[in-house]
C-alpha cells in the first residue's frame, strides 16, 4: 500500500489534490482512499490531506502516520516543526518551490524533488494554484499511474478553458521532472 | 457502477435513486455536502423533488413529517446539535409511525464544541423510537439508505442511517452506485396507508388520554422489535439483486474458534479488521459489527457471543455518570447465557480523535486482567488532564 500525505494551505486545493490522485487510481482499477485531516479549514491556514493507494480493498480509516511520500504545496511549511514526521526512510518529498532540489541538500535525509508549481500555475492558469502541477510531477516521479489517467480525472471535475489550461499545465510540469526517480515496486 | 466518490456525494446520488418527493434539511457540518449535492442534483434537473430550504433543523424535521403524512416519500439529514434541535420532532415522527429516512452524519455534541466525529448524537436519540442502522463503509451507507426506505415503508417506522461524519462523509473511495432500474425494482412507489386525504379525512397526532397511551407505546415497542425481520429480509433481497449485503442485524468476521470478540458500531470496524491482519501475534479475535442498534438484536448477539470468553465493547459515546451505553445493553442482552463472556467496556475516538491501528493492541493489553475493569475512555491522555485529576482512575459503575 502506498500512503501519501499532502500539506498545503487553505485555498490551494489540498483536498482536491487528494481526491484527484485517488480518483485517478480508482479509474485505473486501483483501490484508493482520500480524506482531509478534518479541520475547520480557513484560507491560508496549514491543512493536511491523506491518500492511500492499493491493489486490495483498503479497510483502515485511521490517519496516515508513516507516509511513503509527502507533497508539500507551500515551501514555508517546511519550517513547521514535524512536517516530515513519520515519512518512511526511503520515502520522497515533492516540494513546491522555485528553488532547485539541491537547495535542501543536507537538511533532509529523504529524496527531495522540487517543482516551481506556483510559477507554472501562474503562467498557465493565471492563478497561483499549484495542486495539479504537483500531481502531474508526482505521477512522473513514481510512475504509479499514467498521465492520461490524470487528464481523465481532471475532465470529470473541470471543463472548458479551465480544463484546457490545466492539461497544458500538467504537461509542462511533467516535462520539468526526471522520469521514474521514485519508481518503486508496489507490494500490495 | 463503480465510481470514485466522496461519501456525501454517494449518499446524495443514492437518495436521488430512491425518488423522494420532498427533501428538507438545514446545513450542519459534517452533513452539509449531502444536502449541497442533493441541491445540485435538483438544480441540474437530475432529481425531481420538492427541495425546501428551512430555517432550522426543527423545521426540517417538521416539514418532512407533514409531507410524509400527506403521503410523500421524504428525506432529511442532520448531525450533532441539529439532531438535538430536531429531537422533539423525531419522537413525534416515530410515535406517529411515519415512514421516512434520514441520514445522521455522526458528530460529537457540545460542549466542548466539536465539529468532529463520534456517535453521541444518534445515541442521544436512541429512545426516540426510530430504527437505527450504523454503517461501516460508504458502500454500506449507500446500500443501507436504499434498504432503509424499504424497511421504513414496510414497518411504518422511521429509519435513521448513521454514518460517521468525516471518516465516511468526507472520504473519497470506490463506491458502487446501483442502476436506477435496480433501485426501482427493489423499491416500489410509496403508498402510505394513513396518508391525509380530504376525500377520506382522518386525524394524525391527536391528544391521547391515559385510556390509550400505554397501548400506543406497547404497539410502537413491538413494531420496533418486529422490524428485525424486515431488516434481515430487506438486506437479503438487496443482496440477491445487487450481489452485496450490508450486514443484516449484525455481522461477524474473524476465525470461528476465536475466544475474544470486539463489538463496535460504524467505520472503526474497518480499522480493527486491518489491525487484526497486522498484529498476528495477538490472539484470534472475532469482530462483531453491530449494524442494527434499534431494534437491539438480542438473539443474534447471543448467538455471535457464544463461545467467547471475553467481549470488548468499543463505543463512540458514553453516558456520563454511568459509562458505556452500548455495553450496558450488551450486559443485559447476554445475562442468563450459559457462559456469559467477560465484558470489557471502552469508549474511543471521541470528538474526532484519530483511532490508530495500534488501538487493537491496546485493547488486547487492557483485557489481560483478572477481572474486567470499570468503563473507561481508552485513549485519554492523562498528562492533558487537570493536575488534580492526574492519577485518578476514571472509574464508574460496572457496565
Amino acid at each position: 500500500m502506498i500512503e501519501v500525505r499532502i500539506h498545503g494551505r487553505g485555498g490551494q486545493g489540498n483536498v482536491v489534490a487528494a481526491y484527484l490522485l485517488a480518483t485517478t487510481a480508482i479509474n485505473e482499477g486501483w483501490h484508493a482512499q482520500a480524506f482531509p485531516a478534518f479541520g475547520a479549514e480557513r484560507r491560508g491556514a496549514p491543512v493536511v490531506a491523506f491518500v492511500r493507494l492499493n491493489h486490495e480493498p483498503i479497510r483502515r480509516r485511521c490517519q496516515v502516520v508513516s507516509p511513503d511520500f509527502l507533497i508539500i504545496q507551500d515551501e514555508a511549511l517546511m519550517n513547521v516543526p514535524g512536517i516530515t514526521n513519520g515519512l518512511k526512510a526511503d520515502g520522497g518529498i515533492l516540494l513546491n518551490t522555485a528553488r532547485g532540489s539541491d537547495s535542501y541538500t543536507g537538511d533532509i535525509d529523504s529524496s527531495l524533488i522540487t517543482l516551481p508549481a506556483t510559477q507554472l500555475a501562474q503562467q498557465y492558469l493565471g492563478r497561483p494554484v499549484p495542486n495539479t502541477a504537483l500531481l502531474s510531477a508526482f505521477l512522473k516521479l513514481t510512475d504509479l499511474l499514467p498521465q492520461p489517467a490524470l487528464i481523465k480525472s481532471l475532465e470529470e471535475r473541470f471543463k472548458g478553458p479551465v480544463l484546457e489550461k490545466n492539461i497544458a499545465l500538467i504537461e509542462a510540469a511533467a516535462e520539468t521532472i526526471p522520469d521514474n526517480s521514485w519508481k518503486m515496486t508496489i507490494n500490495a | 457502477m463503480r465510481k470514485a466518490l466522496e461519501g456525501s456525494q454517494a449518499i446524495a446520488q443514492t437518495v436521488a435513486l430512491c425518488r423522494p418527493q420532498v427533501v428538507a434539511a438545514y446545513p450542519i457540518t459534517p452533513q452539509t455536502h449531502i444536502v449541497e449535492n442533493i441541491a445540485k442534483l435538483v438544480a441540474d434537473g437530475n432529481m425531481d423533488c420538492e427541495l425546501v430550504s428551512v430555517e432550522s433543523e426543527f423545521s426540517a424535521a417538521s416539514l418532512v413529517l407533514g409531507a410524509a403524512c400527506a403521503g410523500s416519500r421524504t428525506y432529511t439529514a442532520s448531525a450533532s446539535q441539529g439532531i438535538l434541535l430536531m429531537s422533539e420532532v423525531l419522537y413525534n415522527i416515530a410515535g406517529l409511525r411515519i415512514p421516512m429516512v434520514m441520514t445522521c452524519a455522526n458528530r460529537a455534541i457540545s460542549a466542548p464544541l466539536s465539529i468532529w466525529n463520534d456517535q453521541q448524537d444518534s445515541m442521544a436519540v436512541r429512545d426516540a423510537g426510530w430504527i437505527q442502522l450504523y454503517c461501516a463503509s460508504n458502500q454500506e451507507a449507500v446500500d443501507t439508505t436504499i434498504q432503509a426506505y424499504r424497511i421504513a415503508e414496510a414497518t411504518e417506522l422511521p429509519v435513521m442511517v448513521c454514518m460517521d461524519g468525516f471518516t465516511l462523509t468526507h472520504t473519497l473511495e470506490p463506491i458502487d452506485i446501483p442502476a436506477q432500474a435496480m433501485v426501482d425494482e427493489y423499491l416500489p412507489p410509496f403508498n402510505f396507508s394513513r396518508a391525509l386525504d380530504p376525500a377520506n379525512p382522518i386525524s394524525i397526532g391527536t391528544l391521547v388520554s391515559p385510556d390509550h397511551y400505554s397501548e400506543a407505546r406497547h404497539s410502537h415497542h413491538h413494531a420496533l422489535l418486529a422490524a428485525a425481520d424486515e431488516i434481515i429480509a430487506a438486506d437479503a433481497d438487496w443482496q440477491q439483486l445487487s450481489g452485496r449485503a450490508a450486514g443484516g442485524l449484525l455481522s461477524v468476521s474473524g476465525p470461528d474458534d476465536a475466544q475474544i470478540g470486539i463489538l463496535t458500531l460504524g467505520s472503526i470496524v474497518g480499522t480493527l479488521s486491518a489491525a487484526s491482519d497486522t498484529y498476528t501475534d495477538l490472539p484470534a479475535t472475532q469482530l462483531i459489527n453491530l449494524r442494527a442498534y434499534r431494534p437491539f438484536p438480542v438473539d443474534a448477539l447471543r448467538l455471535a457471543c457464544s463461545g467467547l470468553t471475553d467481549l470488548i465493547v468499543l463505543e463512540r459515546a458514553l453516558s456520563p455518570g454511568f459509562g458505556g451505553i452500548v455495553s450496558a445493553e450488551v450486559h443485559a442482552a447476554l445475562a442468563g447465557m450459559p457462559a456469559v463472556p467477560r465484558i470489557h467496556s471502552f469508549a474511543v475516538g471521541l470528538g474526532g480523535r484519530d483511532i490508530p491501528l495500534e488501538i487493537y493492541r491496546t485493547l488486547h493489553e487492557r483485557i489481560n486482567v483478572a477481572e474486567p475493569q470499570p468503563f473507561s475512555i481508552i485513549d485519554v491522555e492523562r498528562e492533558k488532564l487537570p493536575v488534580e485529576d492526574h492519577g485518578i482512575e476514571v472509574t464508574g459503575i460496572m457496565t
